[in-house]
């Protein structure tokens, strides 16, 4: 190792004691808070005393909030409070299991790639290089395009796979900077085996990074989905008009939490925001609930990734 | 240089022929046969003859290929049997509102980003500075059918400003005050969230140049702060501005389809979205080669102009 690197490896040393790392404020747990309030709500949506997402009260269309319909009720008289955290499922959903293949496939290999080196790493780095100048959100359209009829687990699929790349790059530059660091030396002049170098002296050093990325990611994927369901490129929730469907899909959702993943019974934000637009004018209510619900979660997803990688002093890495 | 160029030159073909291959196997996804799907409506004898023939359906996955390849580098992308018209002049037709809207967005952005990230610079956790950072913060998680949206319902809806509602677009030939006043709001919208991103960059950017021994020399000189900014430190901190504005104007491409969906103004991303709403595929696949194509040689020419400013990165 040069002196160089060494010197830095010293720099940073004595910067990670805790009292030098940046605090994380009160913000931060109020963000958090907001997080779990969210996930609690997707999670428990149909146990929650909640008003049915889909039961349409012709006598109260277009209402303005009250204290019966907290948001609101729709243009067919549906309660949008209810709307809106059922929606937040598919949100939710979509961002936590397309992260959950994109780390769980980028991760190992970036970290992998990493630590080996050689040709490995020269052969990976090189396909994940083709692949990020693929314009992914095209690719996404593409592929969710032509491979019909769209489920939320295509979805899920193909945005995590295109979040792969990504992840790798990210993962590779973070293990890389903890890969020279001496500990790793000292582990390995010990006669350490590679599996245990990597799960045991890498894993943990990496995965502070690896969080607040993953948190930043699920953001980017949140609001990507609701992008792809604002051009009605989603999952296709059931059109109202078929009532017998709805009661289907209602047993459904009480039954078999399962089968609401292949075909949620409510849209998505980015569903309800696109079916909003037409009746924009009669009741902005109904545009401006899901929109709030949805910045509101990107805002503290972001923060709380920001706030980690702060705290952990971590060179900025984009998305 | 020159060897640098040539290599970037060369992997630049590479990606293109992998972006080809991709947007070629795109037909196969479909379910069923693809030319029943690809046909739609305009399904007859005649018809399927002549898409077996344009895209060689019956021979194997490679010589497919080959025949598509060959058509699309002769500009021919195939026939819509759904509009009746060929893909590639329903592209060229579309192509120049998204060249006008992101060219205008980006004046925007940049007219802004680099007055205030200078400013934001000058006093770093200063209150200007942490005002606009904690500002862009938030507006960082605002994505922009949200944007677009909102700016619908207040100014063309609560305001009734003229021109700037859904389905009022008008050419640029027709009439061009009109023209912008119907691009306006999509133009607003791609160019904040260009104007978050190249402030963010700019502004630590500029902030790590202004620590450097030759600002302070500079300073020492007596030279205007004014001008230290534009002719000192502006050029070496705007590396990264580049390399994040070419990602980003590729991004753009793709990220006007939700602006110009909502307001139905007849760009590649509404008609990329009207295809697949009618099942167009062919223009479907025709519109993703050109958009991904674009992306990478949007992302070639910043990468070479990165190189004008710092020569440096070039010799590395």
């Amino acid at each position: 190792m040069s002196s160089a690197t060494s010197a830095r490896v010293d720099e940073v040393d004595e910067a990670s004691p805790d009292e030098a790392r940046a605090a994380l404020g009160p913000l931060f747990w109020v963000c958090v808070a907001w997080l779990a309030l969210n996930v609690f709500g997707a999670v428990f949506a149909n146990v929650l005393p909640l008003d049915n997402p889909l039961y349409q009260n012709y006598s109260l269309v277009n209402a303005a909030p009250s204290l019966h319909h907290w948001f609101g009720t729709d243009d067919l008289g549906r309660d949008i409070f209810s709307r809106v955290v059922f929606g937040s499922r598919v949100s939710l959903a979509v961002g936590a299991g397309s992260m959950l293949i994109g780390f769980g496939i980028g991760a190992p290999l970036g970290m992998l790639a990493a630590y080996r080196r050689g040709r490995l790493d020269a052969l990976l780095t090189a396909v994940m290089y083709v692949a990020l100048a693929f314009p992914a959100i095209v690719a996404v359209i593409a592929v969710l395009s032509f491979w019909t009829p769209r489920t939320l687990l295509k979805i899920i699929l193909v945005i995590g796979l295109a979040s792969v790349p990504l992840v790798y790059r990210v993962i590779r530059a973070a293990t890389m900077s903890v890969a020279t660091r001496d500990f790793v030396i000292a582990a390995k002049v010990q006669g350490a085996t590679d599996r245990r170098i990597l799960v045991h002296e890498l894993t943990p050093n990496v995965a502070p990074i690896a969080v607040s990325f993953l948190l930043i990611g699920v953001a980017t994927v949140v609001a990507l989905e609701g992008a792809l369901a604002f051009l009605g490129l989603s999952v296709n929730p059931p059109t109202p008009s078929w009532g017998n469907m709805i009661n289907e899909a209602r047993t459904v959702m009480s039954q078999n939490p399962w089968l609401v993943l292949f075909n949620p019974p409510t849209p998505s934000w980015g569903n309800m925001i696109n079916e909003a637009r037409t009746v924009m004018s009669q009741n902005p209510w109904l545009v401006l609930f899901p929109s709030l619900a949805m910045c509101l979660l990107l805002l503290a997803l972001n923060f709380v990734g920001d706030r980690l990688r702060h705290h952990f002093d971590v060179a900025q890495v984009k998305l | 240089m020159l060897r640098y160029v040539v290599r970037r030159l060369l992997t630049l073909v590479g990606i293109v022929i992998v972006i080809s291959v991709g947007s070629f196997y795109l037909i196969h996804l479909l379910p069923g046969n693809p030319a029943t799907v690809i046909l739609g409506t305009g399904d007859s004898p005649a018809n399927r003859a002549l898409l077996y023939k344009q895209l060689g359906l019956n021979r194997s996955l490679v010589a497919q290929y080959v025949i598509w390849m060959g058509n699309v580098l002769h500009g021919n992308l195939g026939v819509s049997f759904i509009s009746q018209t060929s893909v590639a002049s329903t592209i060229r037709a579309a192509l120049p509102i998204d060249v006008e809207l992101i060219v205008l967005s980006q004046i925007l952005a940049f007219a802004f980003a680099v007055p205030l990230a200078m400013r934001s610079a000058r006093h770093p956790d200063g209150l200007v500075d942490r005002l606009l950072s904690a500002g862009s913060f938030t507006l960082l998680s605002i994505p922009p059918f949200i944007v677009i949206v909102l700016l619908v319902l207040v100014v063309s809806i609560k305001l009734g400003v003229a021109n700037t509602g859904p389905s009022s677009y008008v050419s640029l030939a027709t009439d061009w005050v009109a023209n912008l006043e119907s691009l306006s709001l999509p133009a607003f919208t791609l160019a904040l969230g260009s104007f978050v991103l190249y402030f963010r960059v700019l502004r630590s950017d500029l902030i790590a140049t202004l620590q450097e021994e030759f600002i302070t020399m500079a300073r020492s000189k007596g030279i205007s702060h004014r001008r230290i900014m534009w002719r000192h430190a502006l050029r070496p901190s705007s590396v990264a501005l580049l390399g994040t504005a070419g990602v980003n104007i590729g991004g753009l491409l793709a990220g006007g389809f939700v602006v110009e969906y909502l307001l139905a103004i007849p760009g590649l991303g509404y008609t990329l979205i009207s295809a697949i709403a009618s099942s167009d595929y062919l223009l479907v696949q025709g519109i993703v080669l050109v958009v991904s194509v674009g992306v990478v040689l949007v992302n070639f020419l910043f990468d070479f102009a990165i190189n004008l400013i710092d020569p440096r990165i070039s010799r590395e």
